[in-house]
This record gives structure tokens, sequence and C-alpha cells, in this order.
């Protein structure tokens, strides 16, 4: 039973968010969209946490192939003139949406390549020169809307299409980095040659990591554009990035829980705190060194432990746990 | 023929430029191997000082003119020297033995840090700069226009080159910094001050990062809180283009990618401007990671 534990999870969480879905008007349009958001910021972290936290290489283009797959979506569901609730619409918007993936995934390829050769700060550079070629090259390309931005795209994305691929990405990414080919990720990123010489092969993990992080993330890329309906090369730029590293960056790199926790909490701040709106990126910017300064495993460390979190809230204990693994 | 004159020119007085910021990266590069990405904003901060300061230094020398460009580039360049070893002290130094990813995360925030909170400090729309020196048109044919804006900004520019070189080859604390870039345990087991080597390299390359935003100010005269972000990442690109770490070959790579920059946007088109010195970063790690005049090293266990 404990073998097939986190299928029936899986499983679960499909039917409860097919369940919310039915009554999803019920809530407020604000609301729905924080929601949506929410859904769409932890599938975005959690795919780049494979990359940053799991597999230790350091990306800064996610919002490129974010790009990729919301833009590759779009063509094809405008194509094909989709319309929401309609039979039809299901399998194809699915089908869009992992082409979006594919196609965000053959860069995260093209990206991966160049990570065999550089370490950190470079790779860190690199991927951020490629999330701006990605962009620079939609915007310069008249029959994606140029910057005038893609307009018209229906909206087919709702909750529970966002949650049932969150579910699917925690999913894979769990039991990914907990098989016994998974721990190969860990080993390249704390200690690359120490890994080669077991007989790890860094080469092909980084990719791996690479192309599975950049499909997610174009699926997000494509479940965005389906929600907002209206997308321009803008919308992916350097910042829409850096929102994600920051979010992997508090919940704990390779910490699954704390990211997924992290992209939640950084996606209801800003709109609790709009009153102080401009000081959103100055709050991020700080919280980032602050937390590298005092604490680089991220606020839960590398673990998120609940009973420890369940310890805290209660005050059973008078020394506050310190979630180190 | 004529139109080429002019993009090279107009290269090399751009290209000028991004060298004064890529040897601050290099040389910081060359000390603590760690890529400071905040040296841009850096960069943008030397020009608002130079944008407040310009109005109540004018009128204390007599109107705009040499005296006033030379003493608002030194103010400049003397508050963003102190910004840089603030920064050092406050956010690099006590990561200095961890993880260079740690190192390099936090650089990014100081770097988000600076923009946003110039944002909030200088506001988000772009300022005019003064005019410090008038620009006069010193050739204005039909075949090139040359005005004396650039030869200013290449002459400055070679002018704070020089002394660079004198500085780093000439002095003391010029011989403690190649000593630390060398080996930095063996050069403070010679009783170099490590610490304050470092905070003098922070220093030096605030302070050309400080200088490079004026005469930048005085081509392009619209300042803004997120005007380092480009000149920042081309001038990096610059750094490893040449070889990071080696003083000549930030100059060599500087102009290199301004040269490249300004004939992609007058022949082919402005729209590649950013993405090209990119697509040579990319080439460049692909092909030679060394960069031109780098020596390659092989990673230790």
């Amino acid at each position: 039973m404990k073998r097939h534990r986190s299928k029936i999870y899986l499983l679960l969480a499909l039917v409860a968010a097919a369940i919310v879905a039915k009554y999803q008007t019920a809530i407020s349009p604000y609301y729905f969209q924080i929601i949506i958001y929410i859904g769409i910021n932890i599938i975005l972290a959690s795919s780049l946490n494979l990359i940053n936290g799991f597999a230790g290489q350091f990306s800064l283009g996610h919002a490129g192939f974010m790009a990729l797959g919301a833009y590759t979506s779009a063509v094809i569901t405008s194509s094909l003139h989709l319309s929401p609730g309609t039979a039809v619409s299901y399998p194809l918007f699915a089908g869009a949406l992992i082409c979006g993936g594919l196609v965000a995934s053959v860069f995260g390829l093209l990206v991966g390549i160049p990570s065999l050769r550089l370490k950190g700060d470079y790779l860190a550079i690199t991927t951020l020169g490629l999330g701006e070629i990605i962009r620079v090259i939609i915007q310069s390309l008249g029959f994606l809307g140029a910057a005038r931005g893609f307009t018209g795209i229906a909206k087919l994305a709702d909750f529970f299409w966002v949650y049932a691929v969150v579910a699917i990405v925690i999913f894979t990414i769990a039991n990914l980095v907990k098989s016994t080919y998974g721990k190969g990720f860990l080993a390249v990123r704390d200690d690359e040659i120490a890994a080669e010489a077991v007989g790890v092969d860094a080469t092909r993990y980084k990719i791996v990591a690479f192309i599975t992080g950049a499909f997610f993330a174009g699926i997000a890329g494509g479940l965005y554009a389906h929600f907002v309906t209206y997308i321009n090369p803008s919308q992916f730029g350097f910042l829409r990035s850096f929102e994600i590293v920051v979010m992997v960056v508090v919940g704990g790199m390779g910490n699954i829980a704390g990211v997924i926790l992290a992209a939640a909490v950084l996606t209801i701040l800003p709109e609790a705190l709009r009153a102080v709106a401009q000081y959103r990126m100055v709050i991020y910017a700080f919280l980032l060194i602050v937390i590298m300064i005092s604490r680089p495993q991220g606020l839960f460390g590398q673990r998120l432990d609940w009973s420890r979190v369940w310890r805290w809230v209660t005050r059973r204990s008078s020394s506050p746990a310190k979630g180190e693994s | 023929m004529s139109e080429l004159l002019q993009q090279i020119i107009n290269g090399i007085s751009m290209g000028s430029i991004y060298a004064l910021i890529a040897l601050g990266y290099t040389m910081v590069y060359g000390i603590l191997r760690f890529i400071n990405f905040a040296h841009g904003d850096v960069f943008m901060v030397g020009a608002f000082v130079g944008y407040f300061v310009a109005p109540i230094v004018a009128p204390v020398v007599g109107g705009s003119g040499l005296a006033a460009a030379v003493l608002v580039m030194m103010i400049s360049m003397l508050a963003c020297a102190l910004l840089g070893v603030t920064i050092e002290k406050l956010a690099y130094r006590p990561l200095r033995s961890r993880p260079k990813l740690t190192a390099l995360i936090t650089a990014i925030g100081v770097s988000l840090f600076l923009e946003y909170g110039g944002q909030l400090v200088f506001g988000p729309d772009p300022k005019p700069f003064p005019a410090l020196i008038p620009s006069t048109m010193i050739v204005n044919s039909k075949f090139l226009v040359l005005s004396s804006n650039s030869l200013v900004v290449i002459g400055t520019a070679l002018l704070l080159m020089v002394l660079l070189r004198h500085i780093i080859f000439r002095t003391r604390m010029g011989t403690a910094m190649r000593a630390v870039s060398y080996d930095h345990r063996a050069a403070s087991l010679m009783g170099i001050n490590i610490d304050s080597v470092i905070s003098f390299t922070f220093a030096l390359g605030s302070g050309l990062a400080a200088a490079a935003a004026i005469l930048y100010a005085s081509v392009y005269p619209s300042i803004n809180p997120l005007m380092g972000l480009f000149p920042g990442l081309k001038a990096f690109v610059a750094a490893v283009l040449g070889g990071i770490g080696n003083l000549y070959g930030a100059v060599i790579g500087g102009m290199i990618i301004g040269l490249l920059e300004t004939l992609v946007t007058g022949y082919i088109s402005p729209i590649y401007r950013d993405a090209i010195s990119f697509a040579v970063l990319i080439l460049i790690l692909l092909f030679r990671p060394a960069g031109i005049l780098g020596r390659h090293e092989t990673e230790k266990v």
C-alpha cells in the first residue's frame, strides 16, 4: 500500500480539484484570480526548484520558458478556434499545453547544454541572456503580435486545469527526486566531481533537470496565457524570472513543501500589502539578502517538518524549533 | 564608407564606457572570484549623484564648464566608491567563506535593492541629465558628424585607464591587489591585509563605474533607476569576452561589444541591440570560456 501512496494522493488531489472547480463560480473573481496565480506560481517555483534546488544549477531564465509555452499554446488554440466549454476543447487544450511544454523543453535542452561547461555565475548570466533573447525574438515576430502582445486567447484554463497540473508537477518532481535515479540530482548538486567519480552521469542529470523544469514552466505559461487571455513579451521579462527565484530561495532550495508555501505566500503578500505596493520589490530584494546572510538554506531549511510547525504553533516547546535537517 | 566611420567612432565611444564598467567587474572577479551583479546599479547611482550634484556645483565654479564637469565626476566617483565599499562590508563580507551560489544570489538581491530603492528615492520616471560640457560640432559635413562629446568620452576613459594602470602596477596598494589576486592565502601570510585590499578594489571599481555613468549620461542624457541593468550586463559580457580577471581583456572586450552593438543597431535593426551582447556571451562561453586573453583554470578537487 505504501508504494502507491503518492499515486493515491495524486488521484485525491485531482478529484478535489475537479470538485472545487465545480463550485469555482461561487468564489469572488478577485480571490479566484489570486488562487489561480498561486497555482501557476507553484508550478513555476516547483519546476525551477528542480533545476536550482535539486540539481544545483542556477537558472535565471525561467520566464523565457514560460513565454515559449504561453505563446506556443496560444497560437495553437487560437488557430483551432477553441472555445471554452465544448467537449472537444478539453483534449485539444491539453494537447496545446503539452506542445507549449515541449517547445519550452527543447529550449531547456539548449540551455542545458551550456550548463555542462558553465558553473554558477556564468550559467546564471547565460540563462538570463537566453531568456532575454527569447523575449527579443518574440518581440520581433509580427505574427505573435510583436510588442503589442497576443490578444483574443480563449479563456480555457480554470481551477481544475491549474490545480490538476499543480498536483501532477508536485507528484512528478517529488517522486523523481525520491527515486533511486533522482538521488543523482542531489549528488550532482552536492559535489559534481565526487558524483562523477562514483559513476553518476552529471551531464545527463543536468540536462534532465533543465528539460523537465522547462517543460513544466512552459505548461505554466500556457495556463497563464489561457487564464489572462492576453499576453505580451514584457510579461516574461527578467523580473518574472527573478520573482520565481525568490520563491525558491525563500522556500528553501530543494525543499518541495517549503517552495510551495513560499510561492503561495509571496503571491498573496503583494495583494495583501497593496497599500505599500511600491515597496514590494525592495522588500523582496531585502528579504533575499537577509535570508542569504542569515539562513541560506531558506526559511524552512531542507525539509519542512510539519510536526515542528505544529509544535511551534501550539507553543508546546519553549524554544522555537529550527528546521535543520 | 563615411557612415561606417561614423558608426565606428560612436562604437568606440560606447565601447570605452563599457570598458570602464567592465574593469570594475574584472577587478572584483580577479580578487574574490565573484561576479558583482550589483555593479551596474552602482553605475546608475553614479549617474544620479551627478544629476543631483551638478546644479549645486555649477554655480560655485562658475557656470557649466570643464571645472564643473571634473568636480561633478570626482564627487560622483567618491560617492560610488563609498557605496561600493559599504555594499561589500554589509552584504558580501559575511558570505565570503560560503558557497559561491549564496554570494551570487545576494548580489542579485543587492542589485534589485538598488534598482527598486532607486525608484522609491529618485522616482521611476526618467530625468534629463544636465549637459556638463556643452557639446560642439568639430566636424559637421555630410560625410561625418563628429561632436566634441564623443571625443570627451573617449579621452576621459583613456585617462582613467592610464590612471588605473598606474595604480595597479606602480603603487603599493596595486601590488597588494595583484598579490591577493594571485594567491590570497599566501598574500595574507606576507602581511597583506586582505580586507582592506578588497575594500580598495570595490572602491576603485565603483569609482570607475561612476565615471562611466557620467560619460554615459552625457551621451544619453536621460537617466532612470533601471538604467544600470543593460550597461551592467553588457559590461559583464565584455569582461567575460576579454577574459575575466584580465584588465586589458576588459578594455578589449568593452571595445568589441561597443562596436558590435553600434554596428548591429546601424546596419541590422535596433531591436537586436540588447540581444547581440547576450548572443556573444553564449558563443564565447561555448567556444572559449576563458575569454580572449584569459587563462584556463582547471578545477581541483
